[in-house]
């Protein structure tokens, strides 16, 4: 186990040199890269076990990128994060209170226009109480900082994700994943459980959009509530597999270069390639990345 | 043989996987010395493709082509090179163009880059330009800020002004019309609910107020409004002889055609962005005439018309009449700035700072980075939209209220 620890912590401190090694284009990417395996990692944290497909990653991280954008000028930074987080965590608590009783297919829905929804009352606010649209971010930090930061809120969120599944609440979310009725019977309290697991979801979902919101300088609703965040971060967990811990990195990488590597040689048939990926993967990897190379490594033992 | 075919597709999507990787860390840099790297990265997806690609992309099609068939680009020394572009698709997302500027910046090394579409994107990319070095010649961008921007970053150039730039050329114009008795003080306002139209009502409110001019009607609307009837009879039975819409594509479309179907009528109707584009005379056959809207250009000048003639020849669409031949003179500026001092992106930014260039739109010369001497209000008239204002400048057509009725 401490053996464990000791490479998970390695790998992160190692990760930390990165900046000095790759340029500004490269550790662009591995900000890309880091941002999406802690979106697709939080996202898995709830969605994995419980098995409510969220499209709700968006409205939570623009949330965060708003913060900033909002307070960026008046308050310390390491306290704007933590308002961030707050808000978040309100945000999901509200809307978990009010939603987690929805069944499948009509969480996807909601969960979609969650995001729509806070788009159009910030930007009612910001039309009719502030007058503005369009707000600018002028922090002092470097790609390599926002990088730094980004990797510190991935080790947590690891860390989040390990203990979870290693605790009684992960062992409640996989029974109510499997049959809520039963989850209900052997005495787990199963709004909480699942509210829990949104709230700490979401307040991570919601750091990621404050850590980066300083890259983009200037911000209004229609960038940073732009819904193919939402789908990437799905798409991603899933091709890894939503129900292992080191499932959503495995779809995060490769399918994040792949994303870059099309746009930067076909720029544009991009949308059309992409889609013939999405089908190729869903015929090919159905279960996910890591559960094909289960398979093949087992020889087909594990049917 | 599942086994077989299970090998063969991992060493597919392994091989596949491995390409991929390579070539992206590796770029594709088959830079040849004779020719002149210019790169952008645009928004060819997503909901800023339609501005893109009809301000944005065409010009710098354009551009591209008449440099190349000219023999290329011009250097101090009197040589010429190519140029190659390299673009690349932000599919309308902040941190994609952030990242495609590194990559044009870092993998590719290009000699120079160009803007994206948008107010939004052209700051999300400007730290960095100024970071790599870049001069930034910012067209579609309309902001207040742009004097704070030219202190933060050195190399960055503002050529479109400021909202309120827009809404006091029109306070002047309506307050004067109202002085000579054309038109009552009352004017009902509606502006879309986004960047754009937020900048200019709240800069028209006061404009306005000053001109003498009272708002009687003033209302926001989001962003996608399709159906602008109640609006519009509200507008119409507010009193008010002039209507004024800091309005969108396609809201601005449905908001004309609305107005002819509602007989909706007022003395002066002036229109945001789209009223230039080449399309609204299609959709507005001989109503156009008598619409305002922001921009215009001087009906008579014979390299406006030289330049429509090339961008309908080599796009297949003609320009339109706001950003269209703005963008086009930022390209000039650029291609004589680097005749005069070569490749050294310092001594260009210089140069296009401080130095007089002879464009489509006459000489242009910057003044502390910005480019000052633009058209802020147009009109249509006689099937062109001619520039309006400011009216002490050569080419200024007179304007005409009231506007002719509907015809139908």
């Amino acid at each position: 186990m401490s053996k464990k620890f000791g490479l998970f912590g390695g790998l992160l401190g190692l990760l930390a040199f990165a900046p000095l090694v790759f340029e500004d284009y490269g550790l662009g990417l591995m900000i890309g890269i880091v941002s999406y395996a802690i979106l697709a990692q939080a996202w898995s944290l709830f969605s994995g076990p419980t098995r409510y497909i969220s499209l709700a990653t968006v409205a939570f991280y623009g949330v965060g990128a708003y913060v900033v954008a909002v307070l960026n000028e008046d308050l310390a930074y390491p306290l704007i994060l933590l308002i961030a987080v707050g808000t978040g965590l309100v945000m999901s608590l509200a809307v978990g209170i009010a939603t987690l009783r929805l069944a499948g297919v009509y969480f996807v829905i909601f969960s979609f226009g969650l995001a729509e929804l806070v788009r159009q009352l910030i930007t009612w606010y910001e039309v009719n109480v502030s007058g503005t649209l369009g707000r600018y971010i002028f922090l002092p930090f470097e790609a390599r900082h926002i990088y730094w930061m980004l990797l510190v809120l991935a080790g947590v969120t690891f860390a989040i994700a390990w203990w979870i599944r290693n605790s009684r609440t992960g062992m409640a979310l996989r029974v109510i994943g499997e049959d809520e009725d039963v989850a209900s019977h052997v005495g787990i309290n199963i709004t909480r459980t699942k509210l829990l697991l949104f709230a700490i979801s979401a307040s991570l979902m919601t750091l990621v959009g404050a850590i980066q919101a300083p890259r983009w300088v200037y911000i209004e609703p229609s960038i940073v509530f732009n819904p193919t965040v939402s789908f990437l971060t799905v798409i991603m967990a899933l091709l890894g597999g939503p129900h292992r811990l080191l499932g959503p990195i495995c779809g995060v990488i490769p399918l994040f270069l792949l994303f870059e590597w099309l746009s930067a040689n076909f720029p544009n048939h991009y949308s059309i390639l992409l889609g013939g990926v999405f089908i190729l993967i869903v015929f090919l990897l159905p279960k996910g990345v890591l559960e094909f190379v289960d398979r093949f490594r087992l020889g087909g033992a594990a049917k | 043989m599942t086994d077989r075919r299970r090998v063969l597709r991992t060493t597919a999507f392994a091989v596949a996987a491995l390409t991929a990787a390579t070539s992206l860390f590796t770029g594709q840099s088959i830079a040849s010395a004779d020719t002149v790297r210019i790169g952008y990265a645009v928004s060819k997806t997503g909901p800023n493709s339609a501005g893109t690609g009809i301000t944005t992309i065409p010009n710098y099609v354009l551009w591209v082509k008449d440099v190349n068939e000219a023999g290329g680009l011009k250097l101090p020394d009197g040589s010429r090179r190519m140029i190659e572009v390299i673009e690349y698709d932000d599919r309308s997302s902040s941190e994609e163009a952030v990242r495609a500027v590194e990559r044009l910046a870092v993998q590719d090394k290009v000699d120079f880059i160009l803007p994206p579409w948008g107010t939004g994107f052209n700051l999300a990319i400007a730290p960095l330009m100024d970071k790599f070095g870049y001069p930034q010649l910012a067209v579609t961008a309309v902001t207040d800020m742009a004097p704070k921007f030219v202190q933060r970053w050195k190399k960055s150039f503002w050529f479109l002004g400021g909202g309120s730039d827009y809404s006091k050329a029109l306070a002047e114009i309506l307050g004067s019309a109202h002085k000579s008795g054309q038109i009552n003080n009352k004017v009902a306002v509606v502006s879309v609910a986004d960047g754009f139209g937020i900048d200019l009502i709240k800069s028209a409110r006061p404009a306005f107020k000053e001109a003498g001019l009272e708002l009687v009607f003033d209302k926001t609307y989001p962003l996608g409004t399709k159906d602008f009837n109640s609006l519009l009879t509200e507008a119409k039975t507010s009193g008010a002889d002039t209507f004024v819409a800091f309005s969108y594509p396609p809201g601005t479309f449905g908001m004309a055609k609305q107005s002819k179907v509602l007989g909706f009528n007022p003395k002066v109707m002036y229109l945001g962005v789209g009223v230039g584009f080449p399309v609204f005379t299609k959709i507005m056959g001989p109503d156009v005439a008598g619409v305002m809207s922001l921009g215009g250009v001087d009906p008579n000048s014979q390299d406006f018309k030289d330049y429509a003639a090339r961008h309908t020849a080599a796009t297949t669409n003609s320009p339109d009449f706001w950003a269209s031949s703005v963008t086009y003179a930022s390209l000039q500026t650029l291609q004589q700035a680097i005749e005069r001092v070569g490749l050294d992106r310092d001594a260009v930014a210089k140069e296009i700072s401080t130095g007089e260039f002879d464009t489509i739109l006459g000489k242009i010369k910057l003044e502390d980075n910005q480019l000052r001497k633009l058209w802020w209000t147009g009109q249509w008239q006689d099937g062109s939209f001619a520039a309006v204002s400011p009216n002490s400048r050569d080419g200024a057509s007179s304007v005409v209220i009231p506007k002719p009725e509907w015809s139908q």
